[in-house]
């Protein structure tokens, strides 16, 4: 069985951006109620992982974090 | 203790319009260096692409920017200064209080849904264009007038006030206006968003930004205005300066020009090269921060209490991506630094990235020969401000 991936986002630093959402859109959004980034899919299967590492790099804030 | 000598800024004088002020590639090439700034204090220039994300991001690294360096060489700061509502010269929990409930209001999805507005004001712009016949100028057409519709009415004020808006953006960002001027301007357009936050007031509404800041957050009303008048400064002159800078430089490349019009579907990352590359291209020193503590970047120990400044030439960095020098549309987005890093990133960035991409698309389909009227070199560029821009783009279609 492969080894699943946990996304997770610490919304205490989070500033809003959407950068998670403009690099992995199948698996971010961003909140309604305060903007703030939401992980849709927190084991994402493996074909959806080159977005969430690049949503790792591009969050400005650092808080995107990718477990594997 | 002597120091080594400190060599000024090189702030000016572009060899090629679209390119660095004179000297500076030279002088930062070697890593981090120590310049003066014309208002004569002393700050290390980061241009590496690593050591740039570090600075922008690392908590020890404060945007209290007040007596920092600035482009300025007389007369009193007008940016950069601690005051209720300007976020940008704050740090931590002070800076995310202001910040926070504005992020609601330019969320991805929020910009999606703006888009079939944002298209319209374009094809209106695009429409007059035309019925007036070339030559027309770029800037005044459609550079100018679009974001600064659009951020009217993202914030939920009248356009009718647009001279206004625009006159006190210029100020706002110029290298030597007076800052009475300044002051008097944020203080007629204060008049009048006063009584817009008035109205919002009255009706409760939280569909647009000034609704949102008076009937859903905590701030004061000299927050509220400041906010406001930030807002609608930074929506206006950014924007508008480099959908002429992509232009200008697009002019200069038919070859990319060619795989723009060939598949206009992929303006979204072709705005993102655009930026990285012509962001990267001016280079020059930019945002500043400065140590509180003792930190090292790049192999130098900045000490507490000293400036640091970096320059955005790190887009054109191989540690970015292959042929960082080199524009290429065909690429695929990179984590550029076009709108900063870190907690302050520009807030407006989705904002500018929607109405980058409809202009682009917009313009070089509807008017496929559109080309500069006069050599790029002898256009009239704005020195005078840290908004760089041509002043007026001669078209002809
Ligand atoms: C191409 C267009 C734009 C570029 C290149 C740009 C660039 C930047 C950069 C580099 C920063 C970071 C400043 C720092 O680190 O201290 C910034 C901050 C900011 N920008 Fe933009 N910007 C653009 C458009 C806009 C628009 C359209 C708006 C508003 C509607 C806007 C509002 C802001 C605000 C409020 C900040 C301060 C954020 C903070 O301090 O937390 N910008 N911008
Ligand atoms: S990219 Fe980072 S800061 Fe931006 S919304 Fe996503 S998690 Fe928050």
């Amino acid at each position: 069985m492969p080894k699943s991936a946990t996304v997770r986002i610490d919304q205490t630093r989070c500033i809003g951006s959407g950068q998670c959402v403009l690099a992995a859109p199948d698996v971010f959004d961003q909140s309604d109620d305060d903007g703030l980034g939401v992980v849709l899919v927190p084991e994402p299967p493996a074909d959806l992982l080159p977005g969430v590492r690049d949503a790792v790099d591009r969050c400005p804030a650092g808080v995107v974090s990718l477990e594997e | 203790m002597t120091e080594a000598a400190v060599c000024p800024v090189p702030h000016e004088n572009r060899v090629h319009p679209l390119g660095a002020p004179a000297g500076f590639e030279e002088a930062v090439s070697n890593g981090p260096v120590k310049m003066i700034w014309p208002n004569g204090v002393q700050a290390w220039v980061i241009s590496s692409y690593a050591g740039v994300r570090q600075v922008l991001s690392d908590k020890r690294f404060s945007s209290m920017r007040e007596g920092g360096p600035e482009m300025r060489t007389e007369g009193e700061p007008i940016l950069g200064l601690k005051q209720p509502g300007n976020m940008n010269s704050m740090d931590g929990e002070e800076h995310l209080r202001l910040r926070r409930p504005l992020s609601r209001a330019f969320m991805v999805k929020k910009m999606n849904e703006m888009r079939p507005r944002i298209q319209q004001i374009v094809d209106d712009h695009l429409d007059a264009m035309e019925r007036q016949g070339a030559p027309a100028d770029l800037v005044s057409a459609l550079c100018l007038p679009v974001p600064s519709l659009v951020i009217a009415e993202l914030l939920g004020v009248s356009p009718e006030h647009q001279e206004l808006f625009q006159s006190t953006a210029r100020e706002m960002f110029g290298k030597n206006g007076s800052k009475e001027v300044y002051d008097a301007k944020a203080a007629e357009l204060g008049e009048v968003l006063a009584k817009v936050a008035d109205e919002k007031r009255a009706s409760g509404t939280t569909d647009d930004m000034i609704g949102l800041m008076v009937n859903e957050t905590d701030f004061d009303s000299e927050e509220l205005m400041r906010l406001a008048i930030g807002l609608l400064a930074a929506g206006h002159e950014t924007t508008s300066n480099f959908f002429g800078l992509f232009a200008l430089t697009l002019f200069e490349r038919p070859d990319q020009l060619e795989i723009l019009q060939r598949d206009p579907s992929r303006a979204d990352v072709m705005v993102e090269e655009l930026l990285r590359y012509t962001i990267g291209r001016l280079g020059g020193a930019g945002l500043s921060r400065r140590a509180v503590e003792d930190v090292e970047v790049d192999g130098v120990t900045i000490k507490a209490g000293e400036w640091v400044t970096v320059t955005l030439r790190a887009n054109l960095e191989e540690a970015l991506c292959p042929n960082a020098g080199e524009l290429d549309l065909e690429r695929k987005a990179v984590a550029h630094l076009g709108f900063g890093f870190g907690p302050h990133q520009c807030l407006g960035a989705n904002l500018a990235r929607t109405e980058l991409q409809i202009l682009l698309r917009s313009l070089f389909t509807r008017f496929p020969n559109v080309r500069p009227a006069i050599p790029v070199t002898e256009m009239e560029f704005r020195e005078d401000s840290i908004t760089y821009g041509a002043a007026a783009i001669p078209v002809v279609w």
